[in-house]
């Protein structure tokens, strides 16, 4: 039943998607483009944390190393816009190769260490690499493409690559690669014994996940047509990370999900609230202690409850070791069953 | 660059692994023990500067700044482990996106408290005054938290070492489980460790507001200069904060130099070397 009606909740987004700019005003159809670009994000970063269990801290530094790259060609180096996108998506291919490569070695927390030191240098390095960046006043007037210049052409485009990142997604997780990935979260050193390559896997996904984070940066910069530093930092990484988790880790939909809700709340909560870093903290803790299995997660755990039994949902737990120990928690159950049975005893 | 530059860079970037080591040995104690990377330890940071500038400014007494920050900084860490983090123990990634939230709010009323204006230290009396070191006219008290580095450095590793309660942190590194089954309070043992590593980001923020500059996303900024301290270093270790500050403080007193527009970009670059030659830093250990 929940999930008929997530499939109808789906259909309904879509065409909701599709006709946004007749039904709402311009500001109501940008803030929907907004949520397009989030959830491109947010999928790419639910790739590596949800799917291969590692959760990275820094994947707003690749987008925004997209973001940057399309912003110096088109503004100060004059390349068309079709080239500058082109060689903006292989600048986040580079950075993803060889952030990946510093990271994939290792596992749990300090993964996350890593990724998040590497995306606070990108936010430095744009405040400081003044003759590329523009420092503090960012990178003006990125245009975009001549056939997307209006609001709701844009869009369109938005969707439209929104669309074919999901589908390329879904494929990957639905892969054998997928698979392994998911063997990898479940236990690494199985894995290997069976004669995976693991950290080629990892290195794999991480190639593919900073990929579609690049592309989210394409269509951040053209969204705003501006770039700045503040745009790359550990604000902007943690609220993708944020977004999976409200959404539900380890699912493809959950991102998604979780990319509406913060990209509305921020919209729509920041006009009215003063102390808006705050509130966001407050959303964070708040989510963090009652919410962590994730909207998707608790859907599924609803459904389950209600009889369907043969559908067993195998969720990520948060369960991390720095040594990629993982308890063997690693069966069956709802992300948060897995958290509590992992707990140690005696606590609450 | 002249000699005498390149001496003073040197001093500058002694001074700045001092600091550096201070908060990251925090950072890395807290990590080694607990598994929980605090990101709000830049916000401890930078609250317990603010603290430490405020009672400065109503009693003109630097130590007492120090002991009040350090004191408040530690009773907000308490705080924090005890009813934030303890319901989530053994949930990793939990814990870091719970500090996260934690660091928001922490720099957001920073700022409706003390303002967005940077603020500096201003030391009292001597403690503020130069001294002569060969050629080089050197301030006072950047010497004086060098030796506070090396002092708070060797207390730790003695009482690592020699201690009762440092074996139990040792072993509680290795094996928290048979740790606890052998009768130790490890809820208490860690409470106490985070309290600790809150106490040291709070009396970093003192020291670094008093030749650093404390301002909104200086807490970030810091952060990210333990993070990397950390990494290089190796989580947990502390020979590799000292040597991961080492690394940190001079290249980027160099790089500042050499190099202005590359000031953060200086530091990746270690990192980047000692991660592909040992993924978990120079002493970190893959458990």
């Amino acid at each position: 039943m929940i999930r008929g009606a997530l499939w109808a909740l789906s259909v309904v987004a879509v065409i909701v998607a599709l006709l946004l700019p007749y039904l709402v005003s311009p500001f109501y159809t940008g803030v929907g483009t907004q949520v397009l670009v989030f959830a491109l994000l947010a999928m790419s970063v639910g790739l590596l944390g949800g799917y291969l269990g590692l959760m990275p801290l820094g994947h707003a530094g690749i987008m925004g190393v997209s973001s940057y790259a399309l912003g110096y060609f088109i503004t100060r180096a004059h390349y068309s816009v079709e080239a500058a996108a082109g060689i903006a998506l292989l600048a986040a291919l580079i950075t993803s190769a060889l952030f990946g490569a510093m990271a994939v070695r290792t596992s749990g927390v300090f993964f996350t260490m890593i990724t998040l030191a590497q995306g606070m240098l990108v936010w430095g390095g744009a405040y400081k690499w003044y003759q590329v960046t523009g420092a503090e006043n960012g990178l003006r007037g990125i245009a975009r493409p001549s056939f997307a210049a209006t609001y709701w052409e844009f869009h369109y485009l938005a969707l439209l690559i929104f669309a074919a990142g999901w589908l390329a997604l879904w494929l990957v997780v639905n892969s054998p690669l997928g698979l392994s990935l998911q063997g990898i979260r479940e236990s690494e050193s199985r894995m290997r014994t069976l004669g995976f390559n693991v950290t080629l896997h990892k290195f794999l996904a991480f190639l593919i996940s900073g990929f579609f984070a690049g592309v989210s940066g394409l269509l951040f910069g053209w969204y705003n047509n501006f770039i700045s530093p503040a745009s790359v930092g550990l604000t902007a990484s943690a609220d993708a990370v944020l977004m999976v988790i409200i959404g539900g880790a380890g699912t493809l939909l959950g991102p998604v999900i979780g990319a509406a809700i913060i990209v509305f709340i921020k919209n729509l909560l920041s006009i009215y609230v003063a102390r808006w870093p705050t509130l966001m903290g407050l959303i964070f803790v708040l989510v963090i202690l009652f919410a962590r299995q994730g909207l998707v997660g608790f859907l599924r755990q609803h459904s389950r409850r209600k009889g369907d039994a043969s559908k067993q949902v195998v969720g990520p737990s948060f369960q991390h070791d720095v040594g990629g120990v993982r308890s063997a928690t690693a069966t069956t159950g709802s992300p948060a069953e897995l958290g509590a049975a992992g707990r140690e005893p005696g606590r609450l | 660059m002249t000699p005498q530059v390149a001496a003073l860079q040197f001093l500058n970037g002694l001074t700045l692994a001092a600091l550096l080591f201070i908060l990251a040995s925090g950072f890395t104690l807290v990590f080694g023990l607990m598994r929980i990377m605090n990101l709000a330890h830049g916000g401890f940071y930078l609250i317990g500067g603010y603290m430490g500038l405020s009672v400065l400014l109503a009693t003109r007494n630097f130590l007492l700044a120090i002991v009040a920050a350090g004191a408040g900084i530690a009773l907000l860490g308490l705080f924090t482990e005890r009813f934030l983090l303890r319901p989530l123990r053994g949930e990793t990634l939990a814990e870091v996106l719970l500090t996260i939230g934690l660091a928001y709010m922490l720099g957001d009323m920073a700022l409706a408290v003390w303002g967005g204006d940077p603020r500096n230290i201003r030391l009292p009396g001597s403690i503020g005054s130069s001294v002569q070191l060969l050629d080089i006219s050197y301030p006072l008290f950047r010497i004086v938290v060098l030796a506070t580095g090396m002092l708070i450095g060797l207390v730790i590793w003695l009482i690592q070492e020699r201690t009762r309660v440092g074996a139990m942190v040792r072993a509680g590194v290795d094996d928290r489980e048979t740790l606890e089954a052998m009768g130790i309070n490890v809820k208490a043992l860690f409470t106490w460790m985070f309290c600790f590593g809150a106490f040291l980001a709070g009396i970093t923020g003192v020291l670094g507001g008093a030749f650093l500059t404390l301002y909104p996303g200086a807490d970030f900024e810091i952060l990210l200069f333990a993070l990397v301290v950390v990494i290089i270093g190796g989580p947990g270790s502390l020979t590799g904060a000292a040597l991961g500050s080492l690394v940190v403080g001079l290249i980027d007193a160099y790089g500042k130099v050499l190099i202005p527009e590359f000031t953060y970009f200086t530091i990746f670059l270690p990192m980047a070397l000692i991660l592909t030659w040992r993924p978990y830093g120079l002493f970190g250990v893959k458990v």
